[in-house]
């Protein structure tokens, strides 16, 4: 639908400078979820500069993303102290217990899973922060617990994202 | 409401003014009460306890002001912290049903809430202010001064205080000559890492030809355990700003970037906020305080790339590029952002600057130690008892950090080392606690100072296992941009993987101190020259851990999985059956009412074991 016009207004609030590539990217995926290519070749027309600057841009940052999110967005904290705490072996069960890559989706979209280096909350450690919600002193047991109570929509919602 | 009546400074006396108008103004309650919203208190629920404060006002008639959101007050271990006004009671860990009580009680009643108040692990004496707390008693706050006094949302908060003065000060008396030479005579140090003197920096940036220049503050705080700047940034935002355009007035500066992490939302939300008020107040913007000086500032936030805290490759990103750095022979104060001379300080530093211009250069330094002045933010963490953000002068013993402020190793473990200066940094073993902390000192211990962060590690802690850790994460976060980063630490983390996996080899570490010199002599940035630093200083310090796993195969910590082994106590095993029960690989057996035992030979030393005992009967051996 209004594609055209979310890369337009976020082109113009920005005055079309090309130095606010990254904060215009960020904002397109904040309306979104995600940056669709489409809406990533519509950028880059609009500001004369090729697709590839944009691509080497979206796949620099680790905040970007090219694939859609799940229903739910998993951030755990793997930074030093959360490391020294056993954040490494959250990690790795959270990967095998839902089958998912870090900074990817889980195969039935319920969460995106993305690790971060520290989130500067090293009192809590280990940290896991579910939809902005932070969960302190987890463990194996406990994140599986908080992991497996997440609601999953009816899977009407995908099919209107597909279009 | 006061920002809507307040009209646009056009003098710097007006600002004067309206600071004597608010301390004249009576408080907004008999008793007021500050809720700290830091990341830390937050995340336990702070925001919560704040609004059933105002509830719990609004429900007496009472104004709902007297009930306040501060920045962070850095005792995190000890969140959420309340501070009640007058008499500046603490209550630490204090959660929703306890509002009521203090409600109650202090703010209606004047009377204390005593079990709320903090308790010596040690002596069982409660304390009653921040003060009596030893947490807070050897500190000297500068930069932190205001952190958890002032609404970091409310301008009028930071005027009150003394906010502006400096910039005031400066616009109105001195010439940016003035301002240089006061820096420099500071003997002010960049707080980002590299630990370059703030005036000298400034001085080439004002002599560098070319127009027009900018005015950089790094907020890109990505050493894992450092939020010193996060909390800056949240609690007192408008100490950076200020500290920004009096920098930009020295420099000549009008146009200003402050580029925060991605991860810090409540930071740009602040620094927004804050830059919106100093516009509306004519502290920022055109014609600042009607002294004819414009100056503006821009927030542009990172995009999850730890090598954006390098300034080359912050620039890189502020042009919208891919955040590679380039080679420094070719100084930014020079050639910076869009090739122009560009002046970048981190959030400390620029904090630094109004106390600084306020108190005179020579008070600041008779802070500090011959060559490091002033004070440093830490973040104390890992296995500390006492998590948190504290300033201490420059010069004070790790010791005294580390157990006087910090409490001691968590669980009264013997402390094994600790590690400063981030992933770049080192770890210092346990013979120089009584080193003095400053930047030539961390240096010549093989380490940096760094943002400042400060990881206590105990017995408990592998030494290999954390240079792994740290070679990872860099190797993860290297740009690609050049070889020796790019190609070196995956080779070193190979190693590295190799020996905690108990596949070590001998001339494995002269393999590592070789790629390490290589990373130092080639690599194009301070990333890359730095990257070998974990492995070598615990090489330097913690040779026989390497040792015992390449040679014996065998993880003193007990940390590295496969070296070392499970083993059931006899006498504390109380038959319960979980650890048969769970066990993956069916390597435990035992009967009922007989003690358990581990077939060594089955055992896949995974640990489930030792998670699911709730007798602490499985040990490490």
């Amino acid at each position: 639908m209004a594609d055209e016009t979310l890369v337009e207004e976020i082109v113009r609030r920005y005055d079309g400078e090309i130095g606010m590539l990254i904060p215009m990217m960020q904002d397109l995926q904040t309306a979104c979820g995600y940056l669709a290519v489409d809406q990533l070749k519509r950028l880059a027309e609009r500001l004369e500069v090729p697709l590839s600057r944009l691509y080497a841009v979206a796949t620099f940052y680790s905040s970007f993303r090219l694939a859609p999110k799940g229903q739910h967005e998993v951030t755990l904290c793997v930074g030093t102290v959360c490391h020294l705490k056993g954040a490494g072996a959250i990690s790795e069960m959270i990967r095998e217990a839902f089958k998912v890559e870090a900074g990817g989706t889980t195969p039935d979209g319920l969460f995106s899973f993305q690790p971060v280096n520290c989130v500067g909350a090293c009192a809590l450690a280990p940290v896991m922060i579910v939809d902005g919600k932070y969960y302190d002193g987890v463990s194996k047991d406990s994140v599986l617990k908080i992991l497996h109570g997440l609601p999953l929509a009816e899977p009407a919602a995908k099919g209107e994202g597909n279009k | 409401m006061t920002v809507a009546t307040c009209k646009r400074f056009s003098a710097p006396a007006d600002l004067e003014r309206f600071r004597d108008e608010l301390r004249r103004r009576p408080p907004a309650a008999a008793r007021t009460v500050r809720v700290c919203i830091g990341t830390g208190c937050t995340a336990r629920g702070s925001h919560k306890v704040y609004e059933l404060f105002t509830q719990a006002l609004k429900e007496v008639g009472a104004k709902a002001e007297a009930a306040k959101c501060v920045g962070c007050h850095g005792f995190c271990e000890r969140g959420p912290i309340v501070v009640v006004q007058p008499g500046d009671i603490l209550y630490q860990r204090v959660e929703e049903p306890d509002v009521a009580e203090i409600f109650r009680e202090t703010i209606m009643g004047g009377r204390v809430v005593e079990r709320l108040l903090y308790e010596d692990p040690a002596t069982k004496a409660r304390a009653r202010t921040s003060a009596e707390i030893p947490f807070y008693k050897a500190q000297q706050r500068i930069v932190l001064a205001h952190n958890g006094e002032i609404d970091p949302k409310r301008i009028e908060d930071y005027v009150a205080v003394g906010g502006y003065a400096a910039l005031a000060k400066t616009l109105a008396t001195m010439t940016p000559e003035e301002v240089l030479s006061e820096v420099e005579k500071s003997g002010l140090r960049g707080r980002g890492g590299g630990g370059f003197p703030t005036g000298r920096k400034w001085r080439s940036c004002r002599e560098a030809p070319g127009e027009p220049k900018y005015v950089i503050c790094n907020g890109d705080e990505g050493d894992p355990g450092a939020f010193m700047d996060r909390s800056v940034m949240e609690g007192n935002p408008h100490s950076v700003i200020e500290g920004m355009i009096i920098g930009a007035y020295a420099i000549g500066s009008h146009q200003g970037y402050l580029y925060v992490r991605n991860e810090y939302p409540l930071a740009v939300e602040h620094l927004k906020l804050a830059i919106a008020q100093a516009r509306e107040f004519g502290l920022l913007g055109e014609d600042i305080l009607g002294t004819g000086f414009s100056f503006d500032i821009r927030i542009n936030r990172g995009g999850g790339a730890f090598v954006c805290g390098e300034s080359t490759a912050l620039m890189a990103s502020l042009e919208g590029r891919p955040g590679e750095p380039r080679a420094k022979y070719v100084h930014t104060v020079e050639h910076g952002l869009w090739d122009k001379p560009s002046n970048l300080n981190n959030v400390e530093t620029w904090a630094n600057v109004p106390p600084i211009l306020n108190n005179g250069s020579g008070w600041f330094a008779a802070i500090g130690t011959a060559k490091s002045k002033g004070t440093k933010v830490f973040s104390l963490v890992g296995e500390v008892v006492n998590t948190g953000l504290i300033e201490v002068p420059m010069g004070m013993t790790l010791r005294q950090i580390i157990f006087d402020i910090g409490g001691g190793v968590k669980g009264g473990k013997a402390f094994k080392g600790v590690q400063t200066g981030g992933p770049s940094g080192g770890c210092i073993p346990a013979q120089f606690l009584d080193a003095p902390v400053d930047f030539d000192e961390l240096t010549r211990l093989g380490s940096m100072m760094g943002s400042g962060g400060m990881i206590v590690m105990s017995e408990d802690t592998c030494m290999v296992n954390v240079a792994r850790y740290f070679t990872h994460f860099l190797m993860d976060e290297s740009c690609g941009k050049c070889t020796p980063c790019r190609e070196g630490l995956a080779q070193m983390l190979a190693i590295l993987d190799r020996i905690t996996h108990g596949e070590g080899q001998p001339g494995d570490i002269d393999q590592l101190q070789k790629m390490a010199g290589l990373l130092e002599g080639a690599a194009l940035c301070a990333l890359g020259k730095t990257a070998a630093n974990p492995v070598m200083s615990t090489i330097r310090y913690f040779r026989q851990e390497y040792d015992a796993h390449i040679i014996e195969k065998r993880c003193p910590a007990k940390q590295c999985r496969g070296l070392f082994r499970y083993e059931i106590s006899v006498e504390r095993c109380k038959a319960c059956g979980l650890c048969r029960k769970h066990c993956p690989a069916e390597a435990v057996s035992g009967a009922k009412k007989t003690p358990h035992v581990i077939d060594q030979q089955k055992c896949t030393r995974c640990g489930t074991c030792l998670e699911k005992c709730p007798f602490d009967a499985v040990l490490k051996v």
